[in-house]
């Protein structure tokens, strides 16, 4: 049995197997050139305090292969529910094989027991490594990140670490149970993949946020939490708008980001133009005074009463999350699988 | 006389159509059984449902005396040969004698090697390039080496040109007559059957209309021509299987064993095809006791 998984499978696998070793092999290659000049970077720009800056531009200079690579990951379970998942069975189905390989002395049981088991602990081990080997590579960019694209942040949260290894498991039965209920291969593949790209959608809108209690809490408001500010000096109004950045707090997932006016109100959310009552024809935030100063203006907007108020994951929690999505995708599998093997037992011809 | 197969009340319902229904049929074993029915009389079911491929939504089914494809003991005592032979396209024929050969602990690697020889299959041929007298050949190879007590045929050579049809049923009886294993297979013409069969089973709408060896069938079975008459005339012996009339002229299809002796009739004996045809057509009450009759 064995054996003809391994005859009818091997074409894919090596062909998996060789685009894997040659990512892993160049980003073996490239990180620890990658890690040098990060650590490089830091030791001088902690001498002059230009580190922000060096963020931005270390980040820019690799901005297309820290995309691609975290894609790769991304794409990698689609791939496997889409390619190894949903066939497996439908196309047996679509030829009548099944008819065929059923009738040797082997359970349909223990054929799909041996299907199922060698083909999804490869998936899920190809992922595995794959995943493990972008984060390491990614490491310093990931440190270097802009808010939106941090390892916290919905996009890369599933690209790192252990998740993508859950992801590929999941999808691979997903595509199994789906083409075992469809029977056609290619409205199989569509369905795996509409069924999958939804689940990997509402995981991290709907789901994520709430698997640990978010932390809720208000900053003053500083250049750290600050993405804009407008001065209207012959209208004499103002206005802030926040950012997804919690101060003190670097890499956090800010799930909200609200300003509070000085009674506690909120009047604006993230990235939303909040209006602030600050005088523009005197102090700080008038712009006839010289060159403007951001810092000393959103000091002078936080005295006043001012807020942000975030809630947020701190980036500490991020291999807890890994770690309960890991499970949650493995209890997903696993019920899936003892659902294919009822339904193959019992429902299907 | 002890049976391969024993099914009582046997049914299989998809969602709310039953593809078989309350089917009571036994198959003797040592036969090469045909059955033959007509498009939705519910053979590839009982087939299926024979070979461990479907579960029975009612009654019960035995074969060999176990429940079918429970386990792999059972499944290797039992060869199937599917509609249309299934092979794997992208496998060669090498290849699917590996398969068998991993998947079956009777598997005789001398039986498959040799007709694969001498069928002149290529070992590095794929299965999807073969004609399709070939990939029947591949798959009843596959059945027989598995070297099984029973061998059900679900239509194997409906979609054979009349060339490949006779080397295939040749090849089969040949296997038969060598290794002596039940054959049971099915078909819609009568033609094929009855190069190969000495046993028949003709199934309608889920029942046995009749059943029983195919000489003592022949033998039994008689076409009377004579003056019109109504059949609650004719002798209590002679069961009617059919009738049709005329005006002057009265024609039956009847079973008896006894000799008819009645000088009125001109006697012709039936070919298999039109007695098929005859139980087929006729009605069932009738049938059924005369299906009855023949169990006995």
């Amino acid at each position: 049995m064995i054996w003809l998984t391994w005859r009818q499978f091997r074409g894919s696998a090596v062909m998996t197997a060789a685009l894997l070793v040659v990512l892993t092999a160049v980003l073996t290659l490239t990180g620890p050139d990658l890690a040098s000049r990060y650590a490089t970077g830091i030791a001088s720009c902690t001498q002059d305090d230009s580190c922000a800056r060096f963020y931005d531009r270390f980040f820019d200079e690799y901005q297309l292969p820290f995309l691609a690579v975290s894609l790769v990951v991304l794409l990698l379970p689609a791939l496997v529910g889409l390619f190894w998942g949903a066939p497996l069975i439908a196309r047996e189905l679509e030829a009548g094989t099944h008819l065929l390989v059923w009738n040797q002395s082997v359970t349909r049981g223990r054929w799909l027991a041996v299907k199922l088991g060698l083909i999804g602990l490869t998936a899920a081990a190809a992922t595995c490594l794959c995943g493990l080997v972008v984060t390491w590579w990614s490491g310093p960019l990931d440190k270097s990140a802009f808010p939106e694209l941090a390892v916290m942040a919905p996009l890369v949260f599933g690209a790192r670490g252990i998740a993508p290894m859950g992801y590929a498991a999941f999808a691979f039965v997903l595509g199994v149970t789906v083409g075992m209920l469809v029977r056609r291969t290619l409205p199989a593949m569509a369905l795996t993949l509409a069924a999958f790209a939804a689940i990997q959608l509402a995981m991290p809108l709907l789901v994520r946020p709430h698997l640990i209690p978010p932390v809720t809490s208000t900053f003053e408001i500083s250049e750290a939490n600050v993405s804009g500010i407008g001065i209207q000096g012959d209208t004499g109004s103002a206005h802030v708008v926040l950012g997804p950045a919690v101060p003190g707090h670097a890499g956090a997932w800010a799930l909200s980001s609200d300003l509070l006016d000085p009674s506690g109100r909120v009047i604006a959310g993230r990235g939303e133009e909040g209006p602030v009552k600050v005088s523009t024809t005197s102090g700080p935030c008038a712009p006839a005074a010289g060159p403007p100063n951001m810092g000393a203006c959103l000091a002078e907007v936080s005295r006043l009463g001012y807020r942000q108020r975030a809630t947020y994951h701190p980036l500490d929690r991020f291999w807890p999350f890994q770690w309960i999505e890991t499970g949650i995708y493995a209890l997903l599998t696993a019920g899936l699988t003892g659902f294919c093997f009822w339904w193959i037992r019992r429902r299907l011809s | 006389m002890t049976s391969v197969l024993e099914a009582r009340a046997l049914g299989k319902r998809y969602g709310r159509r039953w593809a078989l229904r309350d089917c009571t049929v036994d198959v003797p074993a040592g036969h090469v059984v045909g059955l033959v029915g007509p498009n939705g009389a519910g053979k590839t079911t009982l087939l299926k449902l024979a070979g461990g491929q479907l579960e029975p939504t009612a009654g019960d089914i035995t074969v060999l005396g176990g429940r079918p494809g429970a386990t792999p003991a059972q499944l290797a005592r039992v060869g199937f040969v599917a509609q249309d032979t299934p092979v794997y396209a992208g496998l060669t024929v090498a290849d699917h004698l590996r398969l068998g050969e991993r998947l079956n602990p009777r598997w005789d690697a001398d039986v498959a090697r040799e007709r694969v020889a001498r069928l002149g299959l290529g070992p590095g041929q794929r299965a999807g390039r073969l004609s399709g007298g070939q990939r029947a050949q591949l798959a009843l190879t596959l059945g027989l080496a598995k070297r099984p007590e029973l061998l059900i045929l679900d239509e194997p050579v409906a979609a054979l040109d009349p060339l490949a049809r006779r080397e295939f049923l040749q090849g089969l009886m040949e296997a038969v007559a060598e290794h002596e294993f039940s054959v049971l297979l099915s078909s819609h013409l009568v033609s094929d059957l009855e190069r190969i069969c000495d046993y028949l089973i003709v199934l309608v709408d889920s029942h046995v209309r009749v059943a029983g060896e195919t000489e003592r069938l022949l033998a039994t079975h008689h076409r009377l021509t004579g003056p019109r008459r109504d059949p609650g005339r004719l002798p209590a012996d002679q069961h009617v299987v059919s009738a049709s009339h005329t005006d002057r002229q009265s024609t039956y299809v009847v079973r008896t064993d006894a000799p008819i002796h009645d000088p009125a009739w001109t006697v012709s004996r039936l070919s298999l095809e039109d007695l098929v045809l005859a139980h087929m057509d006729g009605p069932p009450a009738e049938s059924r006791r005369a299906a009855l009759e023949v169990q006995r």
